[in-house]
């Protein structure tokens, strides 16, 4: 019988055939009979008060049961602390008809239910509202006048490092200088499954189905603004149809689906409106000022990083933005200031590597204008200030491949053909770029549980409460428990993002892999040693004195490793233990001391063509080569697909990008697919994804660091550093659409 | 959503009479109108789905060579059409320069002419717009005005008319054929869409319940002489920045005649037949240069748009040289020629 391998293998996804037949079940894809529809109604205004809300025409359409409004909605909780969630920032959440204050553009006013679709939609056209407008405020150079230093900091999130050196002493002692400021438009997550909330409601018992990061966040958000029992509401969202970030925290359409269905008493599905998306989730606009101090060599005397973010007047989002560059680079004298601004808008939230491509567009950015200025190879630069410890926080790194990540990118890309002035290589009409920059993202782990069932029949079912949203966490964590087993892969079952599983964390932070993975690898060794127990147990047992170091699991049965003619089946373990299955649940905790003592990151090397029409100022992105250390990759093929789709992802916001404001109004113009521009297949280019061997047994057991969100990481300062090596112009806002790149 | 009376057109006269009734309107592709109708920008009382008229869905050759397309020939079909891809390559050109397959497949000929802008303030109805709710003002003027025009606008409507297909059969000279009430006309594109002036709520001349039945194209007169070249805002799926369609007769090396129309900066497709006149006799470098100063003569740009004055400069320019030399822009070719 063959080993079963399966980790480190390129394995296709065990959940793809469910989603490509469309057979996978997404939040608005459930039905009951007797399903009500819900229609959310937005403010018109950005902000002020909803002076009077008219209903009855919407209310008089046959089919509308209620139309909900902060005048008529239910008594729910109104603490804030009942409306926090896992991962929210400190602040006062926003409720939805709440109160009579508009607080954000497209801000849901109203909840039209129906007992049809159309019909809610048509009376949702009906509902009246008459507004006191007052002045918003969402122009972010404005506002930053006002900025300060949140108060509370978000837990979960670093604060700025501690200054180190004399920052300004050595700046302006420095022989080369260089202090600029850098802008970075507000986007939008924009995933492919809208928003979505089904609620079947059964004798007061809820089962919801809501597009969410975290079935358990969900729930207990859920119970406590309710203030339901958890055994009356259970949430069950197996399949997420990406999120990005936007389903870490409980949406609008969560509380509203809810209340309609606890008040009328029936079921009841509500899907936002994609425009409504754009009033709410979001990457806040950031400006990013840099000082770097050097000398004519090139080494770092000085880094300063300062940002102004932008946030909502209720809550302080947070981001790791600042921190970067003094953790990358080698560098005495640093400073770092990371403020907010608050606009008339939704809170932000996080968006795929909340903070990092924002930080890291900015400093890469900088350290090529440096580059440019002293002369000296961009790749020769970092390379020279490259940090062999986390001077920020004073600790080693637990890994960091990051020298071998420039070195096989920089092989493959071909970058010792490039020529250094800009300008200087061309093809045709068009000038051709190439830049660089590093990716860098935390390798965080947090606390996790699982649990495997194995049936004697040698099939397994895994559960763990988080969440696969597209990323490969079905697979691996059904690798993971295949390997451990010695069974096949289609004998172990995945199952995830239900709140009556183990407890788990929110899917995001690229902490999956490693901590669900780690709990599952947990269980499925406590398995094998209730297994070998009984298998000793057999009367004249083979395997009588065998320990766990001298067996392996492979092929459902236990063999010893110097002998394989000595076995037991796991069928006869069963037997022995008078069991037709065995289930156990474990969690995986993150290994404190180690946190104290070591920094984990994950690296990138990313390397980006453009060309760029001289006179029309088109560019392309031609090629992309993206290295990642990121430590032990269990499935080449979704990993590759995390960082293709990372890097796709850079390219947007490089080049597409971008929340468009009448500050005027408050309000996002551009608020729909056609407008929003993502980046689409003309706009990708070949992009070559390499993972660097990389050894971290400090991480997590499984030596796992994570890959979501590395791959955006760096792309969009690659792209900018190559428009600025193809055209002489140096491009500090993002998107560098057509207008900005076009020569004067 | 408003609810509205659906009909099925049985013949051309029954089109005629039922959408000539107020508050009624024809259905073609739906990709436009079906959108407006969700973002409650449009609520007709009445749709009149054209679909079943057969006999607007051929492309044939007309006595004298030239063509005419059907109003309900899709676009993908009209694109792929032998004697379209042979007579009127251009046209071919512009409309795979435009939205994506799946929307070509469903757009039509009728429908492209009459899609409406893709000004934000237009399609949001929180918003004022002249163009949508007559007298409530313009916002765009001091708002986002980056997609919008910088040619023949007016201090009530600063929109563009967002069609590729337009802009070629401005160049190619095309008649728009409609049969109305009153009868059947012939409208040359050049008269077909109209400046915003003080009636932006107007698109077009075509009366309420006129039906177009087919678009008319002269006989090709520029062989391969021709192009389309459409800059935007990501490399394919996006609405023109600015566009320019152009077809040159050579002799040597010096153009002899010129059809040229920009896209993306006017509320119609902006064409000016002195601009063609004097290109003639020019060589192309010369004759772009003479083009654009004429094309773009009282050209204003506002707060996000100015750009698009020089840019449409230079896309002139290029573009010409392009038809001059006879290697017309292919859609799926990003490289700019
Ligand atoms: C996301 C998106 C991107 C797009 N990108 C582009 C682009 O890049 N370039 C581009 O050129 N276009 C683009 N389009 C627009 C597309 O080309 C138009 O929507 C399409 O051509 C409209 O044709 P239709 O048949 O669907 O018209 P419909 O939506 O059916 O009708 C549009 C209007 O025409 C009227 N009408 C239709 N046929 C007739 C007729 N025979 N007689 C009288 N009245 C008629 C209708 O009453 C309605 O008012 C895009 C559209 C979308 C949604
Ligand atoms: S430009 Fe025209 S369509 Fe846009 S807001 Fe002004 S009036 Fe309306």
């Amino acid at each position: 019988m063959l080993t079963e391998r399966h980790v480190g293998r390129p394995r296709s996804r065990v959940d793809g055939p469910l989603k490509v037949t469309g057979r996978a079940k997404y939040a608005a894809d459930y039905a009951t009979n007797g399903l009500l529809h819900a229609v959310v109604v937005t403010a018109p205004i950005a902000k002020g008060r909803i002076a009077r809300m008219d209903t009855a025409r919407a209310e008089a359409v046959p089919g509308v049961l209620r139309v909900f409004t902060h005048e008529n909605r239910p008594r729910t909780a109104w603490f804030d602390r009942s409306w926090q969630d896992q991962v929210g920032p400190p602040g006062s959440p926003f409720r939805p008809l709440y109160d009579d204050r508009v607080h954000f553009a497209l801000q849901p006013a109203a909840l039209v239910v129906a007992e049809e679709f159309e019909v809610a939609r048509h009376a949702a056209g009906l509902v009246g509202m008459e507004c006191e407008a007052e002045t918003p405020e969402t122009d972010l150079k404005r506002a930053m006048t006002e900025a300060y230093v949140p108060p509370k900091r978000r837990s979960g999130i670093a604060p700025p490092p501690k200054p180190r050196g004399d920052e300004a002493k050595a700046f302006a002692a420095a022989p080369v200088r260089l202090r600029e400021q850098y802008g970075i438009a507000t986007e939008f997550h924009n995933a492919m499954e809208p928003h979505a909330t089904t609620v079947i409601w059964k004798d007061g018992e809820l089962i919801i189905h809501d597009k969410t990061q975290g079935a358990q966040n969900s729930q207990d958000w859920v119970c406590s603004i309710f203030g339901l029992a958890k055994s009356k509401v259970r949430v069950v969202s197996p399949f997420v149809g990406g999120a990005f970030g936007s389903g870490l925290r409980p949406g609008p359409q969560l509380f509203l689906a809810v209340m309609a269905a606890l008040s009328l008493e029936r079921s009841v599905k509500l899907v936002l409106h994609r425009d409504h998306h754009f009033g709410l989730m979001h990457r806040p606009e950031t400006f990013v000022t840099v000082g770097l101090g050097a000398t004519p060599e090139g080494k770092l005397c000085s880094v300063q990083v300062e940002a102004v973010a932008a946030t909502s007047r209720f809550e302080d989002h947070q981001e790791v933005v600042v921190n970067w560059p003094g953790l990358l680079y080698d560098v005495e004298n640093a400073a770092f200031d990371y403020r907010l601004a608050q606009l008339d808008t939704h809170t932000p939230s996080d968006m795929r590597a909340p903070g990092a491509p924002l930080g890291m567009f900015a400093a890469e950015s900088a350290l090529d204008e440096l580059a440019a200025k002293i002369g000296i190879c961009p790749m020769e630069l970092r390379l020279l200030n490259h940090a062999d410890e986390d001077r920020n926080d004073g600790k080693n790194f637990t890994s960091k491949e990051l020298r071998a990540a420039y070195q096989v990118a920089a092989d493959r890309f071909g970058w010792r053909h490039r020529s250094p002035e800009p300008r200087s290589m061309r093809e045709g009409q068009e000038l051709i770029g190439w830049g660089m920059a590093t990716g860098v993202w935390e390798a965080q782990t947090v606390k996790m549980s699982a649990s495997i069932l194995l049936r004697a029949d040698g099939t397994a079912e895994v559960r763990c409460g988080t969440a696969d949203i597209g990323t490969g966490t079905y697979t691996i964590l059904s690798q993971i428990a295949a390997e451990e087993l010695g069974l096949p892969l289609p004998a172990v079952n995945t199952l995830l993002n239900d709140s009556a599983y183990p407890a788990a964390q929110v899917e995001g932070g690229s902490w999956t892999a490693a901590s669900a993975g780690t709990a599952v690898q947990l269980c499925a060794r406590s398995l094998k040693e209730k297994l070998l127990k009984a298998a000793r147990g057999i009367t004249n047992s083979p395997l009588a004195s065998a320990t766990m170091e001298e067996v392996r699991f492979t092929g459902g049965r236990i063999v010893l490793a110097r002998d394989p003619s000595h076995a037991v089946t796991l069928a006869a373990c069963f037997r022995e233990l008078g069991e037709e299955k065995i289930e156990v649940e474990e969690t995986a905790t993150p290994g404190l001391l180690s946190k104290m003592r070591y920094s984990s990151y994950a690296h990138a090397a990313v390397f980006a063509e453009v060309r760029v029409d001289e006179e029309l100022g088109q560019v392309r992105v031609t090629r992309v080569v993206n290295a990642v250390a990121a430590g032990r990759i269990l499935n080449p093929k979704t990993a590759r697909s995390q960082i293709l789709g990372g890097v796709v992802f850079g390219i947007g916001q490089a080049l597409h990008e971008e929340g468009i404001p009448d500050h005027a109004l408050g309000r996002w113009m551009n608020h729909n697919m056609a407008e929003y521009h993502l980046p689409v297949n003309a706009d990708v280019p070949a992009v070559e994804v390499i993972f660097v061997e990389e050894r971290d047994a400090l991480t997590s057991p499984i030596g796992v660091k994570g890959l979501g969100e590395i791959g955006i990481v760096g792309t969009a300062a690659a792209i900018a550093n190559a428009i600025h090596h193809a055209t002489g112009k140096r491009l500090r806002g993002l998107p560098m659409t057509l207008d900005k790149v076009l020569p004067r | 959503m408003t609810p509205f009376a659906f009909d099925r057109a049985g013949d051309l006269p029954a089109a005629l009479r039922a959408g000539g009734a107020p508050g009624a309107r024809f259905l073609a592709g739906g990709t436009n109108l079906v959108d407006l109708m969700k973002y409650g920008v449009e609520a007709p009382r009445r749709l009149v789905d054209l679909g079943p008229l057969d006999g607007l869905r051929r492309v044939e050759e007309t006595p004298d060579g030239g063509l005419r397309i059907g109003a309900l020939v899709t676009n993908a079909d009209c694109a792929a059409h032998p004697l379209v891809m042979e007579r009127a390559p251009l046209l071919a050109s512009a409309i795979l320069h435009g939205a994506t397959p799946q929307l070509r497949n469903m757009a039509t000929t009728g429908g492209n002419l009459l899609q409406r802008t893709r000004c934000y303030y237009f399609y949001d109805t929180a918003t004022a717009c002249n163009k949508r709710a007559p007298g409530t003002g313009c916002p765009a003027r001091e708002g986002v005005n980056r997609i919008h025009a910088i040619l023949g606008h007016s201090e009530h409507c600063i929109a563009t008319h967002p069609s590729d297909m337009c802009v070629a059969l401005a160049a190619l000279e095309a008649v728009v054929e409609v049969e109305g009430p009153g009868g059947a006309r012939r409208i040359p594109m050049a008269d077909f869409h109209r400046l915003p002036d003080d009636a932006p709520e107007r698109d077009t001349t075509l009366a309420h319940g006129e039906v177009i039945t087919a678009v008319a194209i002269p006989p090709d007169r520029f062989g391969s002489h021709h192009t389309y070249l459409k800059l935007r805002d990501r490399l394919s799926y996006a609405f023109a920045l600015v566009s320019v369609a152009v077809g040159v007769g050579m002799e040597g090396t010096a153009i002899r005649e010129a059809r040229i129309a920009l896209g993306g900066v006017a509320h119609k497709p902006w064409r000016r037949e002195e601009a063609e006149a004097a290109m003639r006799g020019l060589a192309p470098e010369a004759a772009g240069e003479r083009a654009a100063a004429i094309l773009l003569e009282g050209a204003r740009g506002f707060s996000h748009n100015a750009f698009k004055i020089e840019l449409a400069r230079r896309a002139i320019g290029r573009a010409v040289r392009q038809a001059a030399s006879g290697t017309p822009q292919h859609h799926a070719n990003k490289v700019i020629l």
